[in-house]
C-alpha cells in the first residue's frame, strides 16, 4: 500500500510538483528501511574503543603496558611490511603469559583505521577495526572478511603464512589490514624476546 | 730464640712490623730470660699478636658498613633520578608520537589523487595526459566529512580544436554518518552504478582506456548532484539509494538519444527532470561482488511542457571474483552487463529505445616480491547504442594486456585492442601503452 502510494505521488503528480514528489518518494522509500532519530546525527566510526577492545581481550584483568622502543632494526623490518617508515618512537602492547594484544593503524586510501590485533602463542587469535574512516571499502571491519586472519602466522619473509581474499573497491583498505595484521605478528615475537 | 711468624694484614702494615721487629729484638736476648718466662711472653705476644687482625678486622668492617651506607644513599639518588628520566623520556615519546604541533585544518584534510598518460596507436596515433585528478578531503567532525574531486582531461582546456580539455569538478558532496550502518550524502557525486563509475584509478582496473561498455552505456564517469543514503551490514549487503540531477539527451541530431551525450555534468544543468538510482550490492562473501543498479528517469530530454518526453530506465548488473590461488598468485573475473529501455517514438525511430553492453575479463596476477606485481588479461565486449533497430550495429572488441605495477599506487600498461566494428565500418587494430599512478 505504502509502495502504491509512492507511485501514485511520483507519476502522476503534476510536471511542476514532481521534483516535490520525488523528493517524498525518496524520502518514503528510505523509511521503509531505517527510521533515522535526530541524536544520531553525531554518531562516530568508532565500532570499539581501544580501552574497551582491551577490557574485553583480557576479560577485565588488563596487564600493565609494555613498551617496544623502534630501534634501526625494528624500523628496518617495519618499512619492509608497510612499505612506509613506521611513524612514532616506540609501540605498546599489553602482555600475558604467550598473548600479547596491539592497537596498531595504517592509512587506508586517505585516513588512517585503527585495529586492535591478539596474538597467542606467535599464531593472530584475534583481528578487529575499531575505527574506520574512510567513505568506501567499510566491509573490511566485518567479520566475514576479518575471520580470514585468524590462525594465520608470520613467514620468513615477513609475509602471512595464508592468502587473503579481498574486497573489490576496498584494495587499499584490504592491504591496510593485511601489513597491521604482519606488524602484530613480528612485534608479537620481538616482544617475548625482550622479556 | 724463638721469633715468630705470622701473617698480618697489610694495614696497619708498620706498626705490626715494628712490634714484630722489637718482639724480635727483645726475644733475642734468648739466654737472659728463663724458658717458662719465653713461653709466657710467646703466649702473650701470640695474644697480642692475634688480636691485631681482629682489632684491624673490626676497624674494617666499621669502614665498609660506612661504604655500605653511602653507596645505599646514592642508590636512592640515581633510583629517585631514574624515574624522573623516565617521566620525562615517557613524556618526549608521547609528545613525538602524537604531535606537539597545535591542531589545525592540516590535521583534518588529506590530499589525494591520480593520473594517467596513454599512447593510442593504429591509425589514431596520438599521446595524451588523458586525465590528472586532485582529491581534496577535509574531517569537520567524528561524523561529517567533505569529499571533492577536480579533475583536467587531455592536457589543455579552452576554445578551440587545439585545446581539447576539460575542466570538470567530478565530486563535491558531503557525508554524514547517521549510525554504524547508516551514511547519507549530499552535493555532487558519483552514482553507484557499473564497476568503473566509482572506482576507476588507473591501478585497479586492467586495460589502458576504460572499456567501452561502461564508457558508451553506463556512461561512466557519471556524477549528478542530489542526495543520497547507504545502508550496509554485517551481512554484507549493502544498498544504496540516490534521487539526483537527471541525464538531458539530444532529441535531433546524430547523437540524438545517445546517453553517453546526457551527462551534463551539473554544470548549469537543466533541473527540470530529476532521477534515482538504487543499488544492492552483496561483498560478503571475501572476493566476491555482486551488484545490481536500477536508475529511473521520467524523461531524459528534459523537455519543455507540452513537448514529447521519454522516460528511461537502466538495469545493470555485475559480478567480480578474485581468489587467491597461491601466496604469489590470483585469479579474477569480471562480467558486466547494462541495458537502457528509452520510451518514445523519436528513440524508437532512431533504434536507440534500447541501448544495450556487456563484457566479460579474466585475468591473472603475480606478486613478484619487491619487484612488483605483474597481470595479464583478456577481455571481450560488445555495445550497440542503437540497438533497437534490426541493422547490426553492435561495437565488438578483444583486447589482450598486462599491468606491471612496480609499487602498488603506480602501474604500467600495454594492450592490444581487436575491434570488430559493424560492417562498413573500418578497423582500426591498435596497440596501447600508459602510465598511471594514484597517491
Amino acid at each position: 500500500m505504502k509502495f502504491l502510494i509512492e507511485s501514485i505521488l511520483f507519476f502522476r503528480a503534476p510536471r511542476n510538483w514532481r521534483p516535490v514528489s520525488s523528493l517524498l518518494v525518496f524520502l518514503l522509500f528510505s523509511n521503509t528501511f531505517c527510521f533515522i532519530p535526530v541524536s544520531s546525527l553525531a554518531a562516530d566510526k568508532t565500532y570499539l574503543s581501544p580501552k574497551k577492545f582491551l577490557k574485553t581481550v583480557f576479560k577485565g584483568d588488563l596487564p600493565k603496558p609494555d613498551v617496544l622502543w623502534l630501534d634501526t632494526q625494528l624500523r628496518s623490518v617495519l618499512k619492509k611490511i608497510t612499505g612506509n617508515r613506521y611513524p612514532g618512537v616506540r609501540i605498546r602492547f599489553w602482555k600475558k603469559s604467550n598473548r600479547t594484544a596491539w592497537i596498531l593503524e595504517e592509512i587506508g586510501k586517505y585516513e588512517p583505521i585503527t585495529v586492535g590485533v591478539v596474538i597467542n602463542n606467535r599464531k593472530l587469535e584475534l583481528l578487529k577495526v575499531l575505527i574506520y574512516r574512510e567513505s568506501h571499502g567499510w566491509e573490511v571491519r566485518h567479520p566475514f572478511f576479518t575471520n580470514q586472519f585468524i590462525g594465520l602466522g608470520l613467514t620468513s619473509q615477513f609475509g602471512l603464512s595464508s592468502s587473503i581474499d579481498g574486497i573489490s573497491g576496498a584494495t587499499l583498505s584490504v592491504n591496510a589490514l593485511k601489513s597491521i595484521a604482519a606488524v602484530a605478528l613480528f612485534l608479537h615475537d620481538r616482544a617475548l624476546e625482550v622479556e | 730464640m724463638g721469633w715468630f711468624n705470622v701473617e698480618f694484614v697489610e694495614f696497619p702494615k708498620i706498626r705490626l712490623e715494628r712490634i714484630v721487629n722489637s718482639m724480635k729484638c727483645r726475644l733475642n736476648t734468648g739466654d737472659l730470660l728463663a724458658p717458662q718466662t719465653k713461653r709466657v711472653l710467646a703466649g702473650l705476644a701470640t695474644l697480642l699478636i692475634c688480636s691485631i687482625p681482629l682489632a684491624t678486622n673490626a676497624q674494617t668492617q666499621k669502614e665498609m658498613w660506612q661504604t655500605i651506607q653511602k653507596q645505599q644513599r646514592q642508590i636512592e639518588v640515581l633510583q629517585k633520578a631514574q624515574k624522573n628520566t623516565d617521566k620525562s623520556v615517557e613524556a618526549t615519546a608521547a609528545a613525538v608520537q602524537e604531535g606537539s604541533a597545535s591542531s589545525g585544518w592540516w590535521n583534518k584534510t588529506s590530499l589525494g589523487g591520480y593520473g594517467e598518460v596513454h599512447y593510442n596507436g593504429g591509425d589514431t596515433d596520438k599521446v595524451d595526459i588523458h586525465r590528472f585528478v586532485l582529491n581534496v578531503n577535509h574531517q569537520f567532525s567524528d561524523s561529517v566529512r567533505l569529499y571533492s574531486e577536480v579533475e583536467i582531461e587531455h592536457g589543455l582546456a579552452g576554445d578551440g580544436e587545439d585545446k581539447p580539455g576539460e575542466v570538470e569538478m567530478e565530486q563535491a558532496w558531503i557525508e554524514f554518518d547517521l549510525s554504524d550502518e547508516v551514511k547519507a550524502r549530499a552535493g555532487v557525486f558519483i552514482l553507484p552504478v557499473g564497476i568503473l563509475n566509482e572506482t576507476h584509478e588507473p591501478p585497479t582496473f586492467y586495460g589502458v582506456e576504460r572499456n567501452n561498455v561502461e564508457k558508451n552505456i553506463i556512461p561512466s564517469t557519471w556524477w549528478e548532484a542530489g542526495a543520497g543514503l547507504s545502508f550496509g551490514g554485517s551481512s554484507g549487503f549493502l544498498v544504496d539509494l540516490a534521487l539526483h540531477s537527471g541525464l538531458d539527451v539530444p532529441n535531433t541530431g546524430s547523437s540524438a538519444f545517445k546517453i553517453r551525450k546526457g551527462r551534463q555534468k551539473v554544470a548549469e544543468a537543466t533541473a527540470r527532470e530529476p532521477a534515482v538510482t538504487a543499488r544492492l550490492k552483496y561483498t560478503g562473501t571475501p572476493g566476491l561482488e555482486l551488484a545490481s543498479t536500477v536508475q529511473y528517469q521520467y524523461d531524459i530530454t528534459q523537455a519543455d511542457e507540452g513537448d514529447t518526453r521519454s522516460s528511461a530506465t537502466l538495469i545493470e548488473v555485475h559480478g567480480i571474483y578474485t581468489h587467491q590461488i597461491s601466496p604469489s598468485t590470483s585469479l579474477s573475473l569480471r562480467a558486466l552487463y547494462a541495458t537502457w529501455d528509452i520510451d518514445g517514438s523519436a528513440a524508437k525511430a532512431l533504434g536507440r529505445d534500447e541501448q544495450t553492453g556487456w563484457y566479460i575479463e579474466p585475468s591473472v596476477k603475480f606478486n613478484l616480491g619487491d619487484t612488483g606485481d605483474l597481470g595479464f588479461y583478456l577481455r571481450y565486449s560488445a555495445d550497440d547504442n542503437t540497438a533497437g533497430d534490426a541493422i547490426d550495429s553492435e561495437v565488438r572488441e578483444t583486447v589482450v594486456g598486462l599491468n606491471y605495477w612496480p609499487h602498488k599506487h603506480v602501474v604500467l600498461k600495454a594492450d592490444y585492442s581487436v575491434p570488430a566494428p559493424p560492417a562498413g565500418t573500418a578497423r582500426n587494430d591498435m596497440f596501447r601503452a600508459g602510465v598511471g599512478f594514484q597517491f
